[in-house]
């Protein structure tokens, strides 16, 4: 499953056609991931533009009739993390855009907030953060996120039960704030709980 | 979570039933999260993006 290759030989209109239909459905999909690894929602569309045209220029290497979703996600993946090869990119959460986009979904009485999640997920580590977000909420199986993020399917398995043990970690302790001078002290001892937990087997 | 008093049972499975729950709320917060993401509308220019792309192959065939 190659993304680079160009649609060039034999033009075929109908296949263009149907791939264009597939592909226009996946788009919302190919909006929340890239929202999960951009942050903020502008460069998260950016990011999902970008793909979307790199699985269209791809077409002709696509199989029809496998599986579209998680081929363009990987396609979305490779460009993600080459763009942040490319430029030293802004990681850290855009938190007025993050809450802005929560303020209308999240629900007080949850016992878990959305915009604690949020956070909770941009400390965790990008690699572990993808495999809990294709396996927890994308709907993928362990060998298809294998597939996405070009490693194991025992590697995936263990990122994912790590991420959700240090998400667990994070919400529970729920000691920090942040607004205010103290946010970047506190911001910097979840994230090295974050790690401590992430590390432990 | 390393539980540091291993003798007092009912309190370790107490909270291994509080950590289970919690796991599930992240779970369905997590899939809410993305679900919200996938269900707004689709910015118009996404799709007008790829009808061009689609008319210039047209076009040039």
């Amino acid at each position: 499953m190659g993304g680079a290759a160009r649609a060039e030989g034999p033009a075929n209109p109908a296949r263009d056609e149907a791939f264009r239909r597939e592909l226009e459905g996946l788009i919302p999909h190919l909006r929340a991931f890239a929202r999960t690894l951009a942050g903020d929602p502008t460069s998260a569309d950016d990011l999902a533009q970008d793909a979307m045209m790199k699985a269209w220029d791809a077409r002709a290497s696509f199989e029809m009739g496998t599986n579209m979703k998680a081929w363009t996600f990987m396609i979305l993946r490779n460009q993600f993390y080459s763009e942040k090869r490319r430029s030293w990119r802004q990681s850290q959460l855009d938190q007025e855009a993050a809450e802005r986009t929560l303020v209308a979904i999240d629900d007080p009485a949850s016992p878990v907030a959305l915009d604690e999640l949020r956070l909770g997920l941009q400390m965790l580590p990008l690699e572990q953060r993808e495999a809990l977000i294709l396996v927890g909420a994308g709907g993928f199986a362990y060998e298809e996120a294998a597939e996405i993020c070009g490693c194991a399917v025992g590697t995936v398995k263990s990122r994912v039960s790590r991420a959700r043990r240090a998400l667990q970690g994070i919400l529970t302790s729920g000691d920090y704030r942040r607004d205010g001078a103290a946010a970047g002290e506190a911001m910097g001892k979840i994230l090295a709980h974050a790690e401590r937990l992430s590390n432990q087997r | 979570m390393i539980d540091q008093k291993p003798r007092k049972k009912p309190s370790r499975s107490a909270a291994l039933d509080e950590a289970r729950l919690r796991q599930q709320a992240i779970g369905v917060k997590l899939r809410q999260m993305f679900d919200a993401v996938v269900n707004e509308p689709v910015p118009d220019d996404f799709i007008e993006i790829l009808r061009r792309a689609d008319e210039q192959r047209s076009e040039k065939t």
